[in-house]
């Protein structure tokens, strides 16, 4: 079921400088949304529109059906966990907690029983009568958590809200935010980040925003597997994907490129015979190269290789335009200087004409 | 010599006498006391190092000791001795005698009420002034205009207030706009305010508050600023209106530059002298402690019973002024 509901939706700050323009989004009851994308694309201002701490220059934001452009935050149902945490520091744990539900006229009994519920969930029991100066940051953040739940929210809002936690922390968090959201599947949590591996694991959905827009919405898979511009196709997945220039030379429901590197690549993306000829960028994950002594899509010398030990990474044409990347399994020793011909399979092959993916035409 | 050329030459003889000191002492210590040549280099080198400190700070501590250590040394050595006697030690006469005239007390009396009413009213106007130039686009104007007081000596306040509080005979033209506006809303006869027991109090200590509230909005504006804004939006998602966010969470926030704030404020009000002395003199029960000292001191001569007057000015502030170093020492920190 559709709970919140954004319609052309804009932003442009002091009458003329947009950020924002023409956000069309559906968002399912009980679905954790990531927005990603560069920083300074507008992700904050977004999620800042939706919480009702911006105001909405055009277009309309629905929840559960109701038209709340001009509603103020507290009545839209939404719960707010910062970046830097914002817990009020002239409060202890239990009163940044208990603020809201104090403010909304909740009984003690009442207050309590959420504050117990919220601290069991999120191991803070022992934290409840310290100031949040006296915490760690990983406790602060839980915190700040802790406060959005204790309110019961339909809507989650979260601002990269594990980007001021050093790496280990992070990805333990991490894992907390995901298991706290099964633990209430019928809650939706939006969340934002400029990290596409934070992205990547959370996500049920994802939407990657750039160039004042949406660039594309769908599953991490989905993203990652059908890229619908070069844009998201470079956005999603580390090292980058590869792009490499060429030539439509046979198409069909496979199509074949020639490279201007002299490879030669087939792809499952199918093409009709209007497209022969077409300049293409043939796009090839490093992870999805394969070492060939055949038939190849790239051949060149390594300048340079990274062993990371569960994979190698090798870099080739390092100073010119286009450099590539390639992702070995595996410890591979002694391949700097050498020449080595790369390959992929049709499936792992993508195809791109002015930027856009062929598949979505 | 012209005035002006005088002050030039006093500044030059000043600062060059200070550039002077600190450049020459400082290559006597590294160059002829404890040179870093020779078998002992790196010793002396160590040696001058410790000592240097204390070579720069010593033309501080020397005024400090003459202007401050020596008189308040000197004040209590007076405040025991008497005046009629040819200055023999009389024990503490001069506090008895002080504690049994009632000027005292009424200073005293007037010291306590200004110590709560300017202090408390500066600060909440300086919080008000603060909070609602905070965010409109003529804030900083209207700032400047309640901080330019801070700018005026408090004899020069004195005079411009003793205008607003002027009294003319009845019938005649009112000049003081307090009279006039009372004439004009009441109709009755123009008051003599600064005669007035009791609230002519008030009447000199609203000349403080009108010079101390620019202070405390500035000191208060920038601890505003220093509020993480997000705190704030935290609290507008958590359902806080405006009322709330400055009661409950701007506040307390800054609560600890409040009470550095309130503090100065009430040093300054425990040395007030100037306007009273400018205003009223003391006369019509308005004498505080300050002004009652300078009577003492200066007019009837009395150096025992004056110097008694300033000792209890001392310990009056010594404890606030302790407080306020120390806070302001933990908030740096
Ligand atoms: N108050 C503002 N006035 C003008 N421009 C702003 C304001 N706030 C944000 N912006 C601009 O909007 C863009 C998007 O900002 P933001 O949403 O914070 O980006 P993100 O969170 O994706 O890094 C940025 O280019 C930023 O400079
Ligand atoms: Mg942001």
């Amino acid at each position: 079921m559709t709970q919140l509901k954004l319609s052309d939706v804009g932003k442009t700050y002091g009458g003329s400088v947009e950020v924002l323009k023409d956000i069309n989004l559906d968002i399912d009851t009980g679905e954790l949304i990531v927005f990603v994308g560069p920083s300074g694309c507008g992700k904050s201002t977004l999620l800042r529109m939706i919480a009702g701490l911006e105001q909405i220059s055009s277009g309309q934001l629905e929840i559960d059906g109701q038209l709340v452009n001009d509603v103020p935050p507290a009545q839209r149902g939404i719960a707010m966990v910062f970046q830097s945490y914002a817990l009020y520091p002239h409060m202890t744990v239990r009163e940044n907690m208990a603020f809201a539900l104090k403010l909304a006229n909740k009984g003690k009994a009442e207050i309590d029983a959420a504050i117990t519920r919220a601290a069991k969930m999120l191991q803070l029991e022992p934290y409840l009568d310290r100031l949040p100066k006296a915490l760690s940051g990983g406790q602060r953040q839980r915190v700040a958590i802790g406060r959005s739940i204790v309110r019961d929210p339909k809507v989650f809002l979260f601002d990269e809200p594990l980007s001021n936690l050093d790496a280990a922390l992070r990805v333990a968090t991490r894992i907390e935010i995901a298991q706290l959201k099964e633990q209430m599947p019928d809650r939706t949590m939006i969340y934002v980040t400029h990290d596409q591996v934070e992205a990547m694991t959370l996500a049920s959905r994802i939407v990657v925003l750039a160039n004042k827009g949406i660039a594309q919405v769908g599953t991490p898979l989905e993203l990652y597997e059908r890229p619908n511009s070069e844009f998201v196709a470079q956005f999603i997945g580390s090292p980058a994907m590869n792009l490499m220039p060429g030539e439509v030379i046979a198409t069909g429901t496979q199509t074949r490129v020639r490279l201007e590197g002299g490879g030669e690549a087939l792809s499952d993306y199918p093409t009709t015979d209007s497209d022969m000829g077409l300049k293409v960028n043939v796009g090839v994950r490093p992870e999805d190269f394969i070492e060939t002594d055949e038939a190849m899509l790239f051949e060149g010398q390594v300048d340079i290789t990274e062993k990371l030990g569960e994979v190698t990474l090798l870099y080739f044409n390092r100073t010119e335009d286009d450099p590539v990347i390639a992702k070995l399994p595996g410890v591979h020793r002694g391949m700097r200087g050498q020449a080595v011909r790369l390959t992929a399979a049709p499936d792992k092959i993508h195809l791109f004409a002015s930027g856009q993916s062929l598949l979505y035409r | 010599m012209h005035p002006a050329i005088l002050g030039l030459v006093t500044i030059a003889i000043g600062v060059g006498g200070c550039v002077g000191y600190f450049y020459l002492s400082n290559m006597v210590l590294d160059h002829v006391i404890f040179p870093a040549r020779g078998p002992n280099a790196g010793k002396n080198i160590n040696r001058a190092n410790q000592i240097r400190p204390w070579l720069f700070l010593f033309p501080a501590l020397f005024a400090l000791c003459l202007y401050l250590a020596y008189p308040v040394v000197e004040t209590l050595r007076l405040s025991l001795t008497d005046r009629d006697a040819d200055g023999a030690f009389v024990g503490l006469a001069n506090y008895t005698q002080m504690m049994s005239e009632a000027k005292f007390w009424e200073a005293m009396r007037n010291n306590m009420l200004w110590l709560i009413v300017v202090p408390a009213l500066s600060t909440a106007f300086g919080l008000l002034a603060a909070q609602l130039t905070d965010r409109i686009r003529w804030g900083n104007l209207a700032k400047s205009l309640i901080f330019m007081p801070m700018a005026i000596s408090f004899v020069g306040a004195a005079v411009i207030w003793k205008l607003v509080y002027d009294a003319r005979p009845a019938g005649t033209d009112q000049i003081g706009i307090l009279n006039a506006v009372y004439i004009w809303m009441t109709g009755a006869e123009p008051q003599t305010w600064l005669t007035l027991p009791f609230w002519n109090s008030f009447f000199l200590m609203a000349v403080l508050v009108w010079i101390q509230t620019g202070f405390a909005m500035v000191i208060l504006s920038a601890a505003l600023r220093g509020i993480p804004e997000e705190t704030v939006e935290a609290a507008i998602v958590d359902g806080a209106g405006p009322m709330q966010i400055f009661f409950k969470i701007k506040v307390p926030q800054i609560k600890s530059t409040i009470m550095v704030v309130w503090t100065t404020i009430t040093l300054v009000v425990l040395k007030v002298f100037d306007i009273v002395f400018a205003m009223t003199n003391g006369q019509w029960e308005t004498q505080v402690l300050a002004n009652y000292m300078y009577d003492k001191l200066f007019r009837s001569n009395d150096w025992g019973v004056g110097s008694a007057a300033a000792m209890v000015i001392m310990l009056l502030v010594l404890p606030i002024l302790i407080w306020n170093v120390r806070n302001a020492r933990q908030e740096m920190r």
